[in-house]
């Protein structure tokens, strides 16, 4: 095991998997030459070449519709989108047919390809640069939607992305890129599809996913030792498919559930988790599920209204005790 | 009467050369033309023209549901631009894509049992007209978001560069289109990425004049569509589309500069839609004497006088073909009828490529499986 960042860890497995498989090959906005807007294809244009670490212009739709006539033909292509915000342009191509071209044309031709992209708020780039549109995605079928937090599970995910036949939004964030974490040596596959509970515990669960399930897991750690309250963080890994059988057997144990969510509220993830736990838990809960989401406005630049935005571990603290409280849980 | 042909160089877009059709007279007519190959065109288009001609007939007894755009009037343009693909090129279509899936040599009969929406239909029901697709013959899908089969086409065409150089046998891919398609933004990007890329494929654009109801000229800044590649220094080429010789000789040459050259163009072929956009649209826009000018314009009807006056073939020999063509499409339309329709047990089978832990498979009001 070596401590490396999530950056380095999605790094070294774009690499491996070009080794692995010569259908693989990269195509994005300054990939190459610049090396990636976020470094994450640095070194590997030199490695491989342009046919396979492959810089375009600024054609969203068009290469990432590229992407999937090359995957119809056997390749594998990883596209890098910029930012996820810059996906929009290229969302007929994701939902009207990387989507579909399995499913609608029954089932004879597979459209193995990965979009990798970065989403998320906090870095002051205001309303258009800072958004988290993964439920767009995870609402779609045909999609499968992965979004790791840490970067052990960025490599475990990727891999397991690229090696899939159906097309994946692997979706990054930006504030995770610089984090570390324990990632294991040699080939290391994850299996898309199901949730981690990255700390167990009784009293309360706290689902969430992405950089936020940092946030969460940090949130809990402090919360057993400070006031010896003992929750248990499902870290959702893949938001379609969704892991409803983790997250309804941590609440039917705990009897008692927060949702921390980078998303906006009405909507989002938290919203889903919510249902599914009252259709799925109901008799088990001792309080209603509570959200911890983005305020509903666009995001704005200035930090002060910035961080009165964003859902934090302050909020997420706030939120637990509430809930607690409304249990009678803290006497 | 237009010229069969008209050229746009790439380095000169501003001169378009201009290229006279030669019509000879009745025994040269088709220079160079084996007879029994023009009798396979004419066959081809009247199965086409027949077909689709039934086809309207079965979506009004409700044989057929959803959006249904049948190829009438462009039977040369399909037949004539089909015959110059080779079995290993691939073809990526508008939703008006029967006659382009029968002329690729799919079974006429399991087209209409996927308009049929049966288990034996070419998209296996999951389709319909407007979603052909046969991986064996390389029709990789009819596509109804108009424009969306730009990019995934191009995509094709960086597959086959990737896998190596050009050549006489290499694979091309022919990305057919309407005219009002050369408006959306994918056509732009597309034709960018092939020309940066160089490509080996071809952007057939159907001109039949009108996209639904608006016309090329009131929709298209540069209605001479074969130019539009200017931009990106891209040859184009406007051909006759009612002439089948003509339409397969333009995109014969524009498929040995995809193969040999790596150098991506488009082809404009013209022709006439003779009936509304869908099989439920009247074309009140339509003047009558325009209905009948398209009449006359019509491809088939002139195809066959000028087979008849060349002696390729007599009206006895030409009755014969007509008589096998409408027995062929009644066996289709026959065969479509007989065909099970999908299980609903098959709902989820086609979901994912790869199974996946805990997809989704609930039906409306089923509780969550997990519970």
């Amino acid at each position: 095991m070596a401590v490396i960042t999530y950056r380095q860890a999605l790094n070294e497995t774009l690499r491996s998997e070009l080794l692995r498989d010569p259908n693989v090959f990269l195509m994005g906005e300054e990939i190459g030459i610049f090396e990636g807007s976020y470094k994450i294809t640095a070194g590997l244009l030199a490695e491989f070449g342009p046919e396979r670490v492959r810089d375009t212009p600024i054609s969203e739709e068009g290469f990432v519709g590229a992407a999937i006539g090359a995957a119809m033909l056997g390749l594998r292509p990883v596209v890098e989108i910029m930012t996820i915000n810059f996906s929009i342009v290229a969302m007929d191509q994701i939902v009207n047919h990387a989507a579909k071209i399995h499913t609608m044309f029954g089932g004879q031709s597979t459209v193995p390809m990965v979009i990798r992209t970065p989403g998320g708020g906090g870095q002051q780039l205001a309303a258009t640069h800072s958004q988290n549109l993964e439920v767009w995605y995870a609402h779609v079928p045909g999609l499968k939607v992965v979004m790791p937090s840490t970067p052990a599970d960025a490599k475990g995910l990727l891999a397991a992305s690229i090696r899939d036949n159906d097309p994946v939004m692997f979706i990054e964030h930006l504030a995770l890129y610089n984090t570390k974490g324990e990632v294991p040596d040699g080939d290391y596959v994850l299996e898309i599809g199901q949730a981690a509970v990255s700390k167990a515990g009784t009293d309360i669960t706290i689902v969430s996913y992405s950089r936020m399930a940092a946030v969460a897991l940090d949130v809990a750690r402090r919360l057993e030792e400070d006031e010896g309250i003992s929750a248990e963080v499902i870290d959702l890994r893949s938001l379609r498919p969704l892991d409803r059988a983790t997250i309804l057997q941590s609440v039917r144990k705990t009897g008692k559930a927060v949702v921390l969510e980078e998303d906006w509220l009405s909507y989002g993830v938290g919203a889903e988790i919510a249902a599914t736990i009252q259709e799925g838990a109901f008799d088990y809960l001792d309080a209603p599920v509570r959200r911890v989401a983005a305020a509903e406005i666009p995001l704005p630049y200035a930090k002060p209204l910035e961080l009165a935005a964003l859902p934090d571990a302050t909020a997420l603290v706030k939120v637990i005790h509430e809930t607690l409280d409304a249990t009678r849980f803290r006497g | 009467m237009p010229p069969a042909q008209q050229k746009s160089t790439a380095r000169a877009p501003a001169k378009a050369e201009v290229k006279s059709g030669k019509v000879g007279k009745t025994n040269s007519a088709f220079p160079g033309e084996p007879a029994d190959r023009l009798r396979d065109y004419y066959r081809q288009m009247q199965l086409i023209r027949r077909f689709e001609e039934r086809t309207a007939e079965m979506y009004q007894r409700a044989k057929i549901g959803g959006y249904c755009h049948l190829n009438l009037g462009e039977e040369a343009t399909v037949v004539g631009t089909m015959a110059a693909m080779a079995p290993h090129d691939y073809l990526f279509t508008t939703y008006r894509e029967h006659g382009y899936a029968i002329a690729r040599g799919i079974e006429p009969r399991r087209v209409m049992a996927e308009l049929f929406g049966r288990t034996t239909g070419v998209s296996h029901g999951w389709g319909g007209s407007m979603h052909l697709y046969d991986v064996e013959k390389r029709l990789l899908g009819g596509y109804a978001i108009v424009g969306g089969q730009i990019p995934p086409a191009t995509g094709a065409a960086l597959a086959i560069a990737y896998k190596g150089p050009g050549g006489p046998d290499s694979e091309a891919v022919v990305c057919q289109l309407g005219d009002a398609t050369t408006n959306i933004g994918a056509w732009h990007e597309s034709l960018n990425l092939a020309a940066i890329w160089k490509l080996p494929i071809v952007f057939l654009i159907v001109n039949n004049h009108l996209g639904m109801g608006t016309t090329v000229e009131r929709a298209s800044g540069e209605p001479d569509l074969y130019k539009r590649g200017c931009a990106f220094r891209m040859p184009g080429v406007r051909v006759d589309g009612n002439d089948v010789v003509a339409s397969r000789d333009a995109m014969s040459e524009a498929l040995r500069l995809a193969r040999e050259e790596r150098q991506p163009s488009i082809v404009e072929a013209t022709s006439w839609r003779l009936r509304g956009h869908s099989v439920v649209d009247p074309a009140s826009y339509r003047t009558k004497e325009e209905v009948q000018r398209l009449h006359d314009l019509d491809a088939l009807s002139a195809y066959r006088k000028k087979l008849l006056a060349a002696g390729v073939f007599d009206a006895d020999q030409m009755a014969a073909i007509d008589a096998a063509v409408e027995t062929e499409v009644n066996a289709c339309i026959e065969f479509a009828d007989e065909s099970p329709h999908p299980s609903p047990d098959q709902l989820f089978a086609h979901a994912y490529a790869t199974p996946v832990a805990n997809a989704p498979h609930e039906l409306p009001g089923d509780p969550l499986h997990v519970l």
